[in-house]
């Protein structure tokens, strides 16, 4: 699939839930079944330092995809790691840096992916496509 | 008595909603709500005072003058200072304490030692560490204990008559904590030392008395008393004042300009460079005439009932532990629940319409000593009800379930 693909999925899923409660249990739950990072690469080096949740991310290239795993200390930023790396993980670096991520907005999430929020998700995404530009740069 | 109900009607903000639910504001020690009686001053000052103040011949100037030397009395008799000259104003408490620390490097040598808290916020332990990097002055840290109190028997072996600064918070803002000032005040004076109090977190549960205390400096911030954001005021032993040398050069702060040599305004005019936060000044008076108003007594009485109902409730949910049990302590809860993140539970608050604070609350070397990434904290003023107390912990236990 493609990444716009996975995250109309992701959308539909999302439009089920009533209230904000469903939205944020639903979201726990993925943090907590999200595939955990390799402890090897729960390194410093590795930490993405927002004020408050520390989030890891690792990055490997898989033929021409690159496959991202990732963790964090707090279990919501934990649901939208495992929500953004879904929609990823898996694809060629040149669509990762294309990829918009606005439909964080239309899930709900919005607040989440605020600069002004102290979780490191920002610099995550930022992070998710830095790895992308490096990785394209040394297919071409 | 208080009555709370009357109370609240003072504070506009307090019937708003957030996320759809009535505001429940427990984020008071990161900075207290302000009444109308505060905003109608600012308001007032605009429509009918503005104008810059020391310099004019027209009425204008001389009546707002006029209004912030009043207000720079009424902070005066509040901390009861002997002179209004030892009342400097300042942006805030970060920015009293940085003039403290700037007017003494010219003051210090190597080998002199300065003294801060394990319980300091983090505005009150980078200026002391940039002041001995400048001077080669060596910065000594009072530890704490498991109850988030200061250690005193090592503050005294700490002291010796390298001593030349102590710098100590009255209430540490991550755990409440109320600490010992006055002996740490008299132990520094034994060994010639000055003392600087940073108030930043008593100020807006205790009205302290610097002739008492005998303290040297003591800062706060009018944000955190119901008063606006951007002023706060420093207060200074005359002699002291007069010791350091000024912080900032520009207007207002010089009596005489020449190319050769400029001489400096008397205080408190030599610490005041530029045209100041004006309306904030005048409004940091009308806070003060709003609290004694209701009365320090009163605040303290009704602050400690509901941090007594607050805290019984909050430990009765299993696995929440609360951090900082000193019995000297204001209404700061600071917890977290066992294996849960505080942001995580800060955020399901939020979403219940209940503002928390979460993370390390700028003291990081407390969350270290703990070794916990932060805490929950919830902060009460008089205007707070045990029903969102209630609220509260209402919602901690459903951040539980939906968390664990
Ligand atoms: C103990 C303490 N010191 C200093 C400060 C800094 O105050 P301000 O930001 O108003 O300068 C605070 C504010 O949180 C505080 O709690």
């Amino acid at each position: 699939m493609t990444i716009e693909e996975i995250q109309n999925e992701i959308i539909d899923e999302f439009s089920m839930f009533e209230d904000w409660e469903e939205r944020y249990q639903y979201m726990i739950d993925l943090g907590k079944d999200l595939p955990l990072i390799d402890d090897q690469y729960k390194t410093d080096s590795n930490i993405i330092k927002g004020c408050q949740s520390k989030v890891w991310v690792h990055a490997e290239m898989d033929n021409d995809k690159i496959v991202f795993t990732a963790d964090s200390d707090a279990i919501i930023t934990k649901g939208i790691i495992a929500i953004l790396i879904r929609s990823f993980s898996n694809q060629h670096p040149k669509d990762i840096i294309n990829a918009e991520t606005d439909f964080i907005d239309q899930i709900g999430l919005k607040e989440h992916l605020s600069p002004t929020r102290a979780n490191g998700l920002v610099s995550m995404v930022k992070q998710l496509k830095m790895y992308a530009i490096a990785y394209q740069t040394q297919l071409s | 008595m208080l009555n709370v109900d009357e109370i609240r009607k003072d504070f506009p903000i307090l019937s708003r909603e957030v996320n759809g639910k009535p505001l429940v504001y427990f984020d008071n020690a990161a900075t207290a709500q302000t009444p109308k009686q505060v905003i109608d001053t600012i308001v007032d000052y605009y429509s009918n005072y503005n104008a810059n103040i020391h310099r004019g011949v027209h009425t204008l100037s001389q009546e707002a003058t006029d209004l912030y030397e009043q207000a720079r009395y009424k902070i005066q008799a509040h901390f009861n200072a002997k002179f209004s000259h030892e009342i400097i104003y300042t942006s805030g408490t970060t920015h009293g304490i940085n003039l403290v620390a700037n007017g003494f490097s010219s003051l210090l040598k190597k080998g002199d030692d300065i003294i801060v808290s394990a319980l300091e916020h983090h505005s009150n332990i980078v200026p002391w560490q940039m002041l001995c990097e400048r001077t080669g002055a060596n910065l000594k840290v009072i530890p704490m204990n498991a109850e988030g109190e200061l250690v005193m028997a090592e503050y005294s072996n700490l002291l010796s008559k390298n001593t030349k600064l102590v710098f100590v918070n009255h209430i540490s803002n991550a755990l409440g904590t109320i600490n010992p000032i006055e002996d740490i005040i008299a132990q520094a004076h034994n060994v010639g030392a000055a003392v600087l109090i940073d108030g930043a977190q008593s100020t807006p549960h205790v009205k302290p008395d610097v002739q008492k205390l005998d303290v040297d400096f003591y800062v706060a911030s009018a944000h955190k008393m119901c008063g606006p954001t951007g002023v706060g005021m420093l207060y200074g032993k005359e002699e002291w004042l007069k010791k350091l040398p000024p912080y900032q050069g520009g207007g207002e702060m010089i009596a005489e300009v020449t190319f050769e040599k400029t001489t400096y305004a008397d205080l408190p005019h030599k610490f005041e460079a530029g045209t100041p936060n004006i309306a904030g000044g005048i409004a940091f008076g009308a806070a003060i005439d709003y609290m004694n108003g209701i009365g320090f007594n009163n605040i303290a009485d009704f602050e400690n009932e509901l941090l007594e109902y607050a805290t019984n409730k909050l430990l009765d949910i299993e696995g929440l532990k609360i951090y900082g049990t000193s019995k000297h302590k204001t209404a700061v809860i600071s917890f977290n629940l066992e294996g849960i993140h505080p942001y995580d539970v800060g955020t399901i608050l939020d979403k219940l319409g209940i503002a928390v604070r979460t993370g390390h609350h700028c003291a990081q070397p407390i969350m270290d000593y703990y070794k916990i990434p932060g805490t929950v904290r919830a902060s009460f003023a008089f205007y707070n009800t045990k029903a969102e107390i209630d609220t509260l912990v209402a919602g901690v236990k459903k951040a539980k379930i939906m968390l664990s």
